[in-house]
This record gives structure tokens, sequence and C-alpha cells, in this order.
């Protein structure tokens, strides 16, 4: 694309004890996209996100973020990114606007934190505590002081967790604001749905390897392409006619309702067209696409949810 | 470069105040204490309680000060291992802030807390002692402040490196109270045994019990350069040291 990517990972190790938390990732993120890296517990995720964070450092391999080292220009990258961690907490007693007011006051040009508050559907919250704070309204308020620098890059670190699908989903529509402003933003996760919802760009990762890296649809497309289609149907020819279209691999039978199984993009149209051009009327229509989900146990052999 | 440290400063101060009973527990109770054993020991003075005369006059006062510097300690200790354990302090060192200046924050935090313990206590005593008795009120702030400086210097030490805030009190106190048994405030450092007085000598209460006294008493400060230098060599080890052990996480 020619565009310089904002964080570069090449190579990168890390072991606690020995413990190898990660080991020979690499991955760039590119301006202006939603990068996740997911994975299940324990691949590796936070630790990777912390190394380029400037939070950790990597025992080998390079990191470049925004063209500097994080771990060396700590303090001059700080001011230019925000910063959502896993398992932080703040001050049990602090009200919401305190917070906000602390954290405006630590960086060169903060954006308002009343207006801040407001789009993050926390106005009314200004002067709770801290500990009075829902799990969603907690996360909210780690959203806002993220953004309160206005920064380029914006990391989110399973920001979703413990969350009812509801207030997922409103959380979604935030990170997806973000990227409308132009940021990068970069997230991990454990949810497959959360990352093809809101990812342009995933890498897999698992025991501290990275396995593959793409868009969601690439990495489905690559890795599974199986289709499957089920039908209803009354017409007498239906069996015969899909048995015999040459990309159906496999045709089952229960009844009037008929699986059919094929693979690549094209397969669910060449599908439709069979019935059309055999006049053949359908009852039910579904279509059972592979998702992340599947790409993963592809993948690994097992589900992310162990 | 402290940025953000007043805002955080008055920010703490704030959430401090905001627990009624750590707040009440920090700034009254040494007073409390201080008038009530001055009420019992020395309610009613006799010829045959010289001896308490002198413990209320020189001994009670340095002693309410030394709980209010080791009641600052431990509560700093205590709040650090909260922070840490919670991921507030990860949380903020993911921003601008410096360790140096939360720690900082915190100590001013507990200064002004000491300070306003002090105050408290010398209204209170006004009503235990003859209103011919000279105390130096600034003189004992000052030698109040330096100590408590000093001895949370130490606190910064253990509170850069103990893990969870469940160790917190016994960590510190393991510490603070032997200081306490060897300051010189109970048994005189020379009637110790010598592993003893080895001890008080390298342990900062000790100078401040001896700074704390003689200030009260109304003696010189230049009597008194050894005990703020000795103070002063504590604050700068224990702050070397706790920069390089602190700890995030
Ligand atoms: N500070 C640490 N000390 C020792 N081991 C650690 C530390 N942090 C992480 N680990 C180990 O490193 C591995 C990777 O942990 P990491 O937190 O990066 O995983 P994760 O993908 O973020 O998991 P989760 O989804 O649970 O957040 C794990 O085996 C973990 O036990
Ligand atoms: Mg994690």
């Amino acid at each position: 694309m020619g565009i310089a990517p904002v964080i570069e990972v090449s190579g990168i190790r890390k072991a606690y004890g020995r413990t190898v938390a990660v080991d020979e990732v690499s991955f760039t993120v590119n301006p202006g996209e939603i990068f996740g890296l997911i994975g299940p517990n324990g691949a590796g995720k936070t630790t990777t996100m912390e190394c380029v964070e400037g939070l950790r450092t990597p025992d080998r391999g390079a990191i470049s973020i925004l063209g500097m080292d994080p771990f060396r220009d700590v303090y001059r990258l700080q001011v230019r990114i925000g910063v959502q961690l896993q398992q932080a907490q703040l001050q049990k007693r602090i009200k919401v606007w305190e917070a906000v007011a602390l954290w405006a006051s630590l960086y060169p040009k903060p954006v308002e934190g009343k207006r801040l508050l407001e789009r993050l559907g926390l106005g009314e919250k200004r002067n709770a505590k801290f500990m009075t704070l829902s799990g969603g309204q907690k996360q909210r308020l780690f959203i806002a002081l993220a953004l309160i620098n206005d920064p380029e890059v914006v990391f989110l670190d399973e920001l979703t967790t413990g969350l009812d699908p509801q207030a997922r989903r409103a959380i979604w529509d935030l990170v997806r604001g973000i990227r409308e402003r132009g940021k990068t933003v970069f997230m991990t996760t454990h949810l497959m749905e959360e990352a093809e919802r809101l990812c342009d760009r995933v890498a897999i990762i698992e025991h501290g390897r990275i396995i593959d890296i793409g868009s969601p649809d690439e990495l489905v497309g690559r890795h599974c392409p199986e289709r499957t289609v089920m039908l209803s149907t009354e017409h007498g020819l239906a069996e015969e006619r899909l048995r015999a279209m040459p990309q159906a691999e496999e045709v089952t039978r229960q009844d009037s309702r008929f699986t059919v199984r094929g693979r690549g993009d094209d397969f669910v149209t060449e599908v439709i067209h069979c019935l059309s051009e055999n006049q053949i009327r359908v009852t039910d229509f579904r279509t059972m696409l592979p998702n992340l989900e599947d790409v993963f146990l592809k993948l690994t052999g097992h589900s992310i949810r162990d | 470069m402290l940025r953000g440290l007043w805002h955080l400063t008055w920010l703490e101060i704030k959430i401090f105040l905001r627990e009624p009973m750590g707040a009440i527990g920090t700034i009254v109770f040494p007073v409390i204490l201080f008038v009530a054993l001055g009420r019992a020991v020395g309610g009613r003075p006799t010829p045959r309680s010289l001896g308490a005369i002198s413990f209320v006059t020189v001994g009670l006062p340095v002693l309410a000060a030394v709980l209010i510097a080791l009641g600052a300690v431990s509560s700093l200790v205590t709040i650090i291992a909260i922070y840490r354990e919670g991921g507030i302090l990860k949380r903020l060192r993911a921003t601008p802030l410096r360790p140096q200046t939360i720690l900082t924050a915190h100590v001013l935090v507990k200064l002004l807390l000491s300070a306003l313990s002090l105050l408290l206590m010398v209204v209170a005593g006004k009503r235990y002692y003859p209103v011919d008795v000279q105390v130096p009120v600034f003189g004992f702030t000052m030698a109040l402040l330096i100590s408590t400086w000093s001895i949370l210097s130490l606190g910064f030490l253990i509170a850069s490196i103990v893990p969870t805030a469940r160790f917190a009190q016994p960590i510190s106190g393991a510490i603070l109270y032997p200081m306490i048994a060897v300051c010189g405030l109970f048994v005189p450092i020379q009637a110790l045994p010598p592993v003893l007085r080895a001890m008080a000598r390298v342990t900062p209460l000790t100078y401040a019990v001896s700074l704390l006294e003689g200030i009260w008493k109304g003696e010189a400060w230049s009597a008194h350069l050894g005990d703020v230098a000795s103070l002063a060599v504590v604050f700068a080890v224990c702050v070397a040291l706790s920069a390089k052990v602190f700890r995030w996480e």
C-alpha cells in the first residue's frame, strides 16, 4: 500500500522465568485500521501488547511504533498513545470527573473531558465514585482515559470481557467511532465474534506464537473454504439435480430437507443457479458459512473456549 | 519534572478524607492516645509522681509524635500496596506520571496529615500543661516533619517491595515495632545490650526521638545536627534503593 505501518513488531520473544510467553511474534498494524490479536487465555496477547506499549521489554526482537522505540522513547510515546489495560483499577473513591481531570492535566493537549464523557455515555456519572460504577461504566471510563490525550494509536486489551451482550455491543460502537476519527486501534480479545465484527485484520496467536494474520474474510477463505447450504423442497427431481452439480461434494437428504456441501466463495451462487435453472421451488433456504471460530478450530485443533 | 504532582496530591487528600474511618484513625488516634495517657498519668501531680511528670512533659509528646510518624509510614505502605495489587499503579504507569511523582504525592499527603494531627495534639495538650511551660511548637513541628520525612522514606522502601496489601501491615509492623522498642524512648540507649544498641544506631527512629526530645526540651538545633544528618542519610539511602527496587505490579 505504500503507507508506513504505525506499529511494526519483528521477531519478539518474552519469557518469564521458564515460561516462554511470546516467541517469534511479528506483525504490522496499518494506520486507521482496527487490528486484533485473538487467542485463548494465556496465549500471550497482553504480553505482546504491553511490549508495544513500552510497559514490558521483550528479551529479543524489535518493535517500532510511530517511528519510535517503545522502551527507549517511552516518555515521548506516552503522549501519542492511549492505553486501556486488561487488569486495571482506579482509586476506589476517585470520582469520574476527577480521574478525567487528572489525566487531562498530565498531557500537553487534552481533549475536553466533559464532552468526552458525554460522548461515552458517562455524562450523568461525572460525580460517581469509581467503586460505584458498573463493569461497563468502568470500561467506558477507561476508554475515556485512553482517549483524553487525543492519541494517534489506541490500545484496548480485552475491552469487553465480563460485560453482558448489550454493553458489549455498545462498546463495539464506541470502538468503531474511534476508528472513524482516524485513529489506529490495536486490540486483543478472545471473543471470535468480537474480532469478526470489529477488526479489519486479526492475528491469531496461540502458545505465544502467531499462527496466521489476515482480514477475517481472508482467514476464513484461506482455511475454511467449506460452505453448507440447507434447503427444503418437495420437488421430485431436487436430489438428482443437486447431486449432478459438479461443485457439490456431499448431498444428504432427510425427507424434504437437503444439506448440500461444497467449497469456495461461488458455491452458494452455484446452488441458487441450479435451483432456478431447474425451477425447483424451495420453502426454506439457509447457508452456513464458517467463521473465525471455525478457522481457529481448524488451525489449532481445539475450540478457543477450551 | 514532576508533572501532575499538585493535582495528584490534592486528589489523594480528597480521596483520603472520603474514607471517614481511615481519616479519623490516622489524624485523631494519636491525639486521643495522648490525651488519655496524659489524663491517666499526669492528672493529679503529686510529689511521688515526679517521674510521671517528666514522662508527660517530654516523653509523652515525643511518643505521640513518633506514633504520628509511624502511623504515616504504615498507611503509606498499605496504600501503595493496595494501589499495586489493584493495578492502580500499573494504570498510572501508562501515563506521563513518574513513580517519584506518585510516591512524593503520597508522602506530601502523609506529611500534611501528620502536621494536622500534631496541631490537634498541641491544642489538646494546652489543657494538660502548666501555663508557664514554653513549648517550641514551630521547632517541634519542623523536627517532626523532618523525622516523618525520613521515616517515610523507609516506608517508601518497604512500599516498593511488599507484594500484596495483606503483607503490608505485618511487614511494616515487623520492621517498625522493634524500632520503637530500641529508640531510646522507653529504655535509655546506654542501658541496652550491645546488640540492641547497634540496632538502635541504624534505625532512623532513634535519631528522630533524640531530635524530637531535644527540640521539645528547648535545646538548640545546633546540638542536633548529627540527628538531622543521620535522618538525611537514611532518607537518601532509602530513596535511592527504592528507586532501584520499585515494582509497579
Ligand atoms: N508477570 C508475569 N509473570 C510471570 N508469568 C507471566 C506474567 N505475565 C504473563 N505471564 C505468563 O505468560 C503467558 C502469557 O500471558 P498473557 O497475559 O500475555 O496472556 P493473554 O493472552 O493476555 O491471556 P488472557 O486472555 O488470559 O488475558 C501466560 O502463561 C502467563 O501465565
Ligand atoms: Mg491478557
